[in-house]
């Protein structure tokens, strides 16, 4: 085997490893190992300074090999991906080896432990490196059209976007109107713009570009095909019932999200007065004048907030749905505007209007407001007093413990967002779904509207529970990254897909069953013998096919079984 | 002398630290891991962790090579239902579990040796537990290499 010429950075993090790691230690137990020529320690390894000096070192000693031992490879593979790049050496002959989130950080209680573990890491990481061969990205040619599924405020405002930088568009939407939950809304927080106008502008805006499609009452059946050009079945329903078949280069999910339904009896749900916050907005936007309930005048308001959200263990709603405390205080500022008198109870586990909308929450107070905060073990009571009103009972965290009687013409469950039922959807592209029911980028900072299927991006609250504006920036964040994906003509997918070896191959059949994205086909040799290949576009590269494999000639690029054999021997070597 | 041996034993069984390696996947249970490190909770530094795309990349010879090499035991924090690329990916995994128990029984290995449990991306809490168990399951059946 040829030598290699490798390079080890190993990061202080200012102190974030070197705090816990004696890096200096773990480079002199490394820089002796085969095939390393350089190994040095940094203060910040992703600083402009020292990627200057990798890329100096790899022109220099022209090195064929790099090994960052610094953070986790979530954070900064592209950047030294980058570096690597930039200096001529393959980006796919680098390992990034995670020292600080799954070692200084685990062991801030072991220093000699610690350092240990960071010299097995990087060794291994060396091992890997020593056997990883170039790899080229595949190029696909890519469609200039973006299929948007979901006519909300995110979507329409999607394909706005990218009907603007050029590219075509089809917008898909179930309903049979467009806007989604906002077309029915009046004023929306933070500055009063009513929902139903902001979508009668952007449909308008729609309907006057003629690079952009729009079938209501319409779903997406099928997906075939690879990113760049994916083949998607429309049925349409109603009386133009069709179904059509579209060639697009990438997707875009904006189905939105659902609201909380209450159980009966949960915080007196189903007793005349008590309302979801969605059912309250309706009332509010539609009332002219002091808002009335059957006639009577609503004077005192009280609201119970997290219901449905942050259940515990046992429901099935785990999350914080994060829109709800602003969109009830600004429910509570449009009844003061209405009617200055009302006397609004607020019932709260904690209050996260957060950002700027803290000012909405202020206001409220200065206008009268009452925030009370129960435990989350002694939720609040509703009940139907002999008088007909409700009254909800409380024990207030604030003031002693002391049980709270409010009278109230209405109660307001502050109900959250839950996810849409879209199985039909997740099955035709395949989208992840986290354990929330929402759908799953692959990493919420760094890549926050892509997910693991080349191409699919999801934008808006089927994602995660947002705010109207949230949306609308997020569907903005899938233009930008749908319109880079396409605008090019052509996309450069993962190299890291799994192959065959044909000299291994037998043609035994087994993995052509098992890949649920058909990358794996039968291919004639040229001496008439047939063995399987895998397409790198279609590859989602799992390797989910490689341990099926009886003669183990599956290997996946970056994980090969050499490599990961590799890796193991480097841990479990002692350590002196 | 017997005395003497026992109290050996016993010493050596306190300083024994079993060493396990980790199969993670880069989307799902390695984010838990990382998250685990960045909430500071502590387990033991003979943790070590590979990270792969998907659990049902495992191959059973991996686990078998881990404990041959001297990794007192392999803990497998799979994708469980959350895996992002394969709908069955928990059947795989659990097919391939089996497989790699049965092998390491044939080479006279304890197959309590392999530990696996779904980790989720947040799953800090539960990973640091999980390996602060399997170190005192693996200290109690002691070095693989006495087996």
């Amino acid at each position: 085997m040829n030598r290699r010429k490798i390079g080890v950075y190993v990061c202080h993090c200012g102190g974030n490893i070197s705090d816990y790691v004696d890096v200096e230690k773990v480079v002199d137990a490394v820089k002796g190992e085969e095939d390393v020529v350089v190994a040095r320690t940094a203060m910040f390894t992703c600083s402009d300074a020292t990627q200057q000096e990798i890329y100096d070192d790899i022109r220099e000693l022209g090195l064929d090999g790099l090994v960052v031992a610094s953070c986790s490879p979530k954070l900064h593979t592209f950047t030294f991906r980058g570096v690597a790049k930039r200096a001529g050496l393959n980006p796919f002959q680098y390992t990034q080896v995670n020292v600080r989130e799954q070692c200084s950080w685990a062991h801030t209680d072991d220093r000699q432990g610690a350092t240990e573990k960071a010299v097995r890491l990087v060794r291994a990481g060396i091992a890997r490196t020593r056997l990883l061969r170039p790899l080229e990205p595949t190029v696909v040619e890519t469609v200039p059209k973006t299929l948007v599924i979901g006519a909300g405020i995110a979507g329409l405002r999607a394909a706005i976007g990218l009907a603007d930088i050029g590219l075509s568009v089809v917008v898909v939407e179930r309903e049979a109107e467009v806007g989604g939950w906002v077309k029915d809304f009046g004023p929306m927080y933070p500055r009063d713009k009513e929902g139903h106008e902001l979508v009668r502008q952007l449909e308008a805006k729609v309907r006057q570009r003629e690079n952009i499609a729009l079938f209501t009452s319409a779903e997406v059946v099928r997906k075939a095909g690879s990113f760049g050009d994916y083949v998607v079945d429309i049925k349409t329903h109603g009386k133009s019932a069709m179904t059509m078949q579209i060639h697009v280069g990438s997707i875009i999910v904006a189905t939105g999200f659902d609201t909380y339904r209450p159980e009966e009896g949960e915080y007196g749900y189903g007793i005349d007065g008590v309302v979801t916050l969605p059912e309250y907005k309706k009332m509010l936007d539609a009332a002219e004048g002091p808002l009335a309930y059957h006639g009577r005048p609503v004077k005192d308001v009280a609201y119970i907030y997290c219901v449905g959200s942050r259940q515990g263990d046992a429901g099935p709603h785990q999350y914080c749905s994060r829109f709800c405390c602003s969109a009830a205080v600004h429910s509570a500022l449009e009844l003061y505007s209405r009617d200055p008198s009302a006397r609004q109870f607020h019932l709260y586990r904690d209050m996260r209007t957060y950002g700027r909308y803290e000012l909405m929450y202020r206001e409220s107070r200065e206008k009268g407001s009452t925030y009370l905060k129960f435990a989350e073990d002694e939720p609040p009571a509703v009940q139907k007093g002999a008088d007909g009103r409700l009254v909800v009972t409380i024990r207030d965290q604030l003031t002693g413990q002391k049980e709270v009687r409010i009278p109230a013409d209405l109660v307001v469950l502050v109900t959250g967002m839950v996810p849409r039922e879209n199985d039909g959807l997740v099955g035709a592209l395949k989208l992840p779904v986290g354990r929330d029911g929402f759908f799953n980028e692959i990493h919420p900072k760094l890549r926050p509207v892509e997910t693991v299927v080349d191409g699919v991006t999801i934008c808006g609250a089927c994602q995660f529970p947002k705010n109207a504006s949230e949306s609308v920036a997020s569907g903005l964040a899938a233009v930008t990254q749908s319109a880079a994906m396409l605008k090019q003509g052509r996309a450069e997918l993962d190299p890291q897909v799994a192959s065959v070896d044909p000299g291994l191959c037998t043609d035994c059949g087994v993995c052509y069953e098992t890949c649920p994205y058909d990358a794996i086909r039968p291919k004639e040799e040229p001496e008439g013998r047939r063995v399987a290949v895998i397409d790198p576009a279609t590859c989602k590269g799992c390797g989910g096919c490689a341990p099926v494999c009886p003669e183990r000639a599956i290997n996946l690029e970056g994980y090969t079984q050499a490599e990961i054999k590799a890796m193991i021997e480097g841990l479990a070597r002692e350590v002196v | 002398m017997a005395v003497q041996q026992q109290a050996a034993v016993r010493e050596d069984a306190r300083a024994f630290s079993p060493r396990i390696l980790v199969l993670s996947t880069n989307n799902i249970s390695d984010p838990g891991i990382d998250l685990a490190g960045s909430a500071h909770m502590h387990y033991p530094p003979t943790v070590t962790t590979i990270a792969l795309p998907c659990t049902s990349a495992i191959m059973p010879e991996w686990i078998v090579h881990a404990l041959e090499q001297g990794f007192d035991g392999v803990f497998i924090a799979s994708d469980g239902e959350e895996c992002a690329y394969l709908r069955d990916c928990a059947e795989r995994s659990a097919q391939m579990f089996e497989t790699a128990q049965k092998e390491l029984k044939e080479r006279g290995i304890s197959p309590a040796r392999l530990q696996m449990a779904a980790i989720c991306s947040v799953c800090a809490e539960p990973f640091t537990r999980y390996m602060h168990e399997f170190s005192q399951t693996l200290t109690e059946l002691g070095p693989v290499r006495k087996e």
